[in-house]
């Protein structure tokens, strides 16, 4: 018996509609995101994470509809992120039936906005989102930075000790973004992704640039993420998450079927 | 998200779930909705409204020095002694099972409603499993649960997954109140009962198809075993 290694489909949602783009841009639309919601939760997705990344004000309001909608149909965990930078916002997506949120650029421009955010809602419904890219060169001592701004701005901060300092703020689990694989279909970064596992005492999902489920067990056996996340493979029903579950159970790996 | 205390809606059973401000009720009332829709599902902190259920959920997220200074502000220690002692079915989530126990060492260590004989216990900074791999903390996701016949497993197959996300866990000092057990490092009780009290660990709200025939379970449950 033991705990299982969970799968997360991920809905990058722009103004009220699934979207997955290459990169963050050149957008593919996916679809109605309670729809696919709803399939994750009836195929036995272990959670859904919820990345809104519309950018005028008026979406956001259609965000909370649309997390409302899911949440009264989805009996999983919810995680809800993408612009999350005050206690207002997060207090707005738990009652709208988050279980957890995702705090990514906020917490950078402001590290306490993390503790006051986990001393107010518990460690258990904060997830830090970090997007790290590789900057040492070939040869060198591996290294990765946090960028902000969709991959596009450097921040000098050493992604690792980050998320160590993350954890000590009280985030209960961290959702670590391989920039470099994001929509590439490539596969996560496996050095970052284990490097950060092993350096912090949470629960670390790994994500950006699954392409097929290999990619999935490696996450979990070479990245040692105690979750994986994709998007557009499940939402282009190139695999469905019971096939996943199978793929990744034959290979040794616990997860719930 | 407290609702209006209306719980006049004739011959429909109403199940109560405690508010004491900890937390998003969400989740468990749209859960118990889906599951039982001829009921009345009213999320309350009036204690009037809890004594006229005819069920009682008293959930909880959150540190548990928090939620005790609530329970205890608002008189619900009390209030679950004696819902409990009229017999009605009253159950227990997370943090709220955690709170009917003696005591918790979490934030140094809090004395809780000592409802249920036993302990909550920190699974430790560098907690791992009986091969000396290492195992985080909090306990977050969908672990086995090994369970007893009682009425509230009906229809829920033997070490079937549940979510959970705890760093305390629970140890029960009397084997007989044990309805449950789940393994992460170490042995720890995932479900406890007595009479019509039944508590749990995990979150069934959000443990799906498992977690959903719980809720049910408890809501036709007649608080006997």
């Amino acid at each position: 018996m033991a705990l299982a290694k969970r799968i997360i489909p991920c809905l990058d949602v722009d103004n009220g509609r699934v979207v997955k783009g290459v990169n963050f841009v050149g957008i593919r639309d996916a679809g109605d995101p309670v729809e696919i919601a709803k399939r994750y939760n009836d195929e036995g997705a272990d959670e859904i994470t919820f990345l809104d990344i519309t950018a005028t004000h008026e979406g956001r309001d259609t965000t909370v509809h649309t997390v409302e909608k899911i949440a009264s149909q989805v009996f999983i965990p919810l995680t809800v992120g993408g612009g999350i930078r005050t206690v207002d916002d997060i207090r707005t997506m738990l009652n709208a039936g988050a279980d957890k949120v995702s705090i990514n650029s906020a917490a950078v421009f402001n590290p306490d906005f993390v503790k006051a955010a986990s001393d107010r809602f518990g460690a258990q419904c904060i997830v830090v989102a970090i997007d790290a890219k590789k900057v040492s060169g070939d040869g060198e001592e591996p290294r990765w930075e946090i960028f902000t701004h969709g991959g596009r701005k450097p921040t000098g901060i050493n992604a690792v000790e980050w998320a160590v300092k993350m954890a000590e703020y009280g985030a209960g689990e961290i959702l670590l973004t391989s920039m470099d694989g994001d929509g590439t279909k490539k596969g996560y970064d496996l050095g970052v992704t284990r490097a950060i596992s092993d350096a912090v005492p949470i629960p670390v999902i790994a994500s950006g640039g699954v392409g097929n489920l290999q990619h999935l067990v490696d996450g979990v056996t070479l990245g040692r993420a105690d979750a994986v996340l994709a998007a557009s493979i499940f939402h282009f029903r190139e695999y469905t998450v019971p096939q996943a579950k199978e793929f990744m159970r034959a290979q040794g790996i616990e997860v719930r079927l | 998200m407290t609702d209006a205390p209306i719980i006049t809606q004739t011959g429909k059973p109403t199940v109560a779930v405690i508010d004491y401000g900890m937390g998003n009720l969400h989740s468990v009332k749209s859960a118990l909705e889906h599951v039982a829709p001829e009921q009345n599902v009213v999320v309350t902190s009036d204690p009037v409204v809890v004594v006229m259920a005819d069920r009682v959920i008293f959930p909880g997220v959150g540190a548990i020095r928090d939620c005790m200074a609530e329970i205890k502000r608002l008189g619900f220690d009390q209030l679950l002694r004696e819902q409990i002692a009229t017999g009605k079915p009253v159950l227990g989530i997370c943090v709220g099972m955690q709170a009917l126990m003696d005591h918790s060492e979490e934030n140094n260590g809090v004395d809780c409603i000592s409802i249920l004989p036993g302990q909550v216990k920190f699974f430790g900074e560098h907690h791992k499993d009986t091969h000396g791999n290492s195992l985080k903390v909090p306990h977050m996701g969908w672990n086995q649960v090994h369970h007893n016949d009682h009425p509230l497993w009906a229809n829920i197959p033997q070490d079937a997954r549940f979510y959970f996300v705890h760093s305390f866990y629970i140890h029960a000092d009397e084997p007989g109140l044990v309805a449950a057990t789940c393994d992460y490092g170490v042995e720890f009780h995932a479900a406890l009962t007595r009479n019509n009290l039944f508590a749990v660990q995990f979150h069934p709200e959000k443990s799906h198809t498992a977690g959903l025939q719980l809720l049910k379970n408890f809501l036709h449950w007649d608080g006997r075993v």
